[in-house]
């Protein structure tokens, strides 16, 4: 009897620590509240959707979400969250980073931490330079910059152009990236305007007005998407450059899907390169869309934010499956290398150099379709991978 | 181009007006005047969103209701410190700027609230000699009816003949019979009134979201220490001059930022303590 009891109990302990391994904890952080509150939501319901859609790929192990709220884009509350994120909640993988600062400054704690950290937004190129633990599925301010710059000059034939952007590290980066590939290609940059900070959205009419002033073909424009992209379109239209034949232009913050209708028909006209908007036409976008609409309500859509959400936690699994729910760094990095994978935004890999992203990038011009607006495809690029790493440029080079 | 200043400059003027005399009259220093701004800016735009009010009814709908909850918080809160030193007032202020954000934000959540112009606002208008954003000239003509009228009620009225007096000297003032417990509240309710104007009709430029209050309070705190305390010439015409330098600078040095206004405010304070247009002992 007492053997009985023994064994029995032996059967529970190991059935215990079975369970115990079974689970993986994944530390986000995101802003939550403030300025930045919408972006995380859109991040959060990425993840949260791809559990849900894939819950059979996660078995037998499950995957505990520890959020914590960063909602200043400064980079002190971030450096913070991810400190106690590790210490305190001892997770697995760490994930989220909306903002650039905030992940410039989380780089050596992740690093001195050592687990897998998951850029699901931030997109200042240098960034996965500053940690051999992060791994980014977004993108990189070059990826639809550089791209963009080309695009110009070859499909547009545009010769000049002014370059508009929010005075940040991405702004900067997406300057630099638009202006070497499109004088590279040709083209001339005949002014650079910062236009105020991204905390908050300022009054962009000087700007504009500047901008129009000087006459360029092209006013290629870098804001961070929400409130900021719907003034700018605003402010596009009030101002009368399109009638003046300025093409307004920039990688897809400008058109963020979810502020897109609201624009209304001031967007028509609008080019931007992207990796992702909602009227990409494959079947994993299809689906994408329809179950986020079934989600999170009709009149709900996804956008490049969502992606970068639902791309990043269909990597985490990858990872936990692959090293059977122990999360070691070493090990995850090596099965992140090369992981493949049917996005919703077209089939996407990560580079095993520089841990970032390889993506398509579309060419998509705004046009009324029944009665909205709708973001035609015009062109496309295959595999494409951040120019600034590519090419060891600056910040970018390795250290 | 100046138009775009001169536009910006008549929405710092139609909110710091009630500032200037509400600190000049009762030398009250109100920080929460950019939260009734804020509060009428958002009663404007949800009007128009929910009940489909038209631009102008929900304009003066946004301005009584904002003159209404001042009279309501000022019999309660503020009549209770009109006595109290400038620090008590400053921290109240304060303090109720932030309950004011921290209610918009659970009520209403922390992103933009568009303001849709009616269509014959939007976009562009040929004036002859040169085109020109219609809002922008709308803005000039509507800035420019409110000081003429400002500027009759208070020269040309009993009322504004009473606010001068108490302004000027509120002892005297007193003595001679004028109530200024019941001038205090009109004045208030006038003041936050025109800010909530100001909040609804900025909208378009300086958006809408629960940060506002603070946000652009250095911008009217400025224009009221340069125009001077209780003159409604003197805070149009220092709106109008930070406006345009704000804007040209902007436009011409866009790398300065912000920092040029503060540097001007700063060598104006300098030279003219009391203000560009204040009195010697305002």
């Amino acid at each position: 009897m007492i053997k009985r009891i023994v064994a029995l109990f032996a059967v529970l302990a190991s059935l215990a620590t079975w369970a115990e391994a079974q689970e993986v904890k994944v530390g986000v952080n995101l802003p939550y509240t403030g300025i930045g509150a919408e972006f995380a939501q859109l991040v959060d319901r990425g993840m949260e959707l791809y559990l849900k859609l894939n819950a059979d790929k996660v078995k037998p192990y499950t995957i505990k979400l520890i959020k914590r709220d960063v909602k200043n884009p400064g980079g002190a509350d971030a450096k913070i969250a991810v400190q106690e994120l590790l210490t305190q909640e001892n997770v697995d993988i760490l994930a989220g980073w909306i903002y650039s600062p905030n992940a410039i400054a989380s780089a050596p704690i992740v690093t001195a931490g050592k687990k897998l950290a998951v850029i699901m937004n931030a997109g200042t190129a240098h960034i996965t330079n500053m940690s051999p633990y992060y791994v980014r599925t977004s993108f990189s301010m070059w990826h639809a910059g550089y791209a963009m710059g080309e695009a110009t000059s070859k499909i547009l034939k545009a010769k000049t152009a002014v370059v508009g952007y929010t005075d940040f590290p991405p702004g900067k980066d997406s300057l630099a990236a638009f202006k070497r590939s499109f004088e590279a290609a040709g083209g001339k940059v005949i002014d650079e305007i910062p236009m105020g900070g991204a905390g908050a959205v300022p009054d962009f009419t000087p700007f504009f007005q500047r901008a129009k002033d000087k006459k360029p073909e092209v006013f290629f424009v870098f804001v961070p998407a929400g409130d900021h992209a719907a003034a700018v379109v605003k402010t596009y239209a009030a101002l009368g450059m399109k009638e003046a034949g300025i093409k307004l232009i920039g990688p897809g913050d400008i058109t963020q899907d979810t502020k897109l209708q609201a624009m209304g028909p001031a967007a028509v006209g609008l080019v931007t390169m992207h990796h992702y908007h909602a009227d990409l036409d494959n079947p994993e976008n299809k689906r994408f869309v329809a179950a986020w609409k079934e989600a999170y309500g009709a009149a709900a859509v996804p956008d490049f934010m969502a992606v970068g959400g639902y791309d990043g936690m269909a990597l985490i699994v990858h990872v936990v499956q692959a090293l059977k729910g122990k999360v070691d760094a070493e090990k995850a990095l090596e099965a992140v290398k090369g992981w493949k994978f049917a996005s919703p935004r077209g089939p996407i890999s990560i580079d095993p150099v520089t841990r970032d992203i390889v993506m398509n990038e579309y060419l998509s011009e705004a046009v009324m379709k029944d009665g909205r607006v709708f973001q035609k495809v015009i062109g496309k690029i295959d595999a494409v991978k951040d120019a600034c790493k590519e090419q060891k440029i600056g910040p970018c080079a390795p250290k | 181009m100046l138009l775009g200043g001169i536009a910006a400059g008549m929405i710092l003027f139609i909110v710091s007006v009630g500032l200037s005399v509400t600190m000049g009259l009762m030398g009250f220093v109100n920080l929460a005047h950019g939260g009734f701004a804020m509060l009428g800016g958002y009663a404007i735009v949800l009007a128009m969103k929910h009940w489909g009010l038209g631009f102008v009814t929900a304009l003066a709908f946004g301005f009584l209701a904002t003159a209404a909850a001042s009279v309501v918080l000022e019999r309660l809160l503020y009549a209770r410190l009109y006595r109290a030193t400038e620090l008590d007032q400053v921290l109240f202020t304060i303090g109720l700027v932030f309950i004011m954000i921290a209610s918009l934000t659970l009520r209403f959540g922390p992103e933009n609230q568009p303001l849709t112009l009616p269509r014959a606002l939007q976009g562009q208008i040929d004036l002859g000699f040169v085109q020109y954003r219609t809002y922008s000239l709308v803005l000039i003509v509507t800035g420019i009816a409110i000081v003429v009228a400002l500027w009759l009620g208070f020269e040309r009225t009993r009322l504004g003949a009473q606010i001068r007096a108490a302004v000027d000297n509120r002892r005297m003032a007193e003595s001679l019979g004028i109530n200024i417990a019941r001038l205090f509240t009109i004045t208030f309710a006038l003041g936050s009134g025109m800010a909530a104007l100001g909040g609804g009709l900025g909208a378009e430029f300086l958006g809408l979201d629960p940060q506002y209050a603070l946000k652009y309070l250095v911008y009217f705190l400025i224009v009221v220490a340069v125009g001077g305390l209780g003159r409604v010439t003197g805070v149009f015409f220092a709106a109008l001059l930070i406006g345009v330098l704000d804007f040209v600078l902007k436009k011409y040095l866009p790398q300065g930022g912000p920092m040029f206004i503060y540097a001007v405010t700063i060598v104006l304070l300098l030279w003219r303590p009391q203000g560009l247009f204040g009195g010697k002992a305002a």
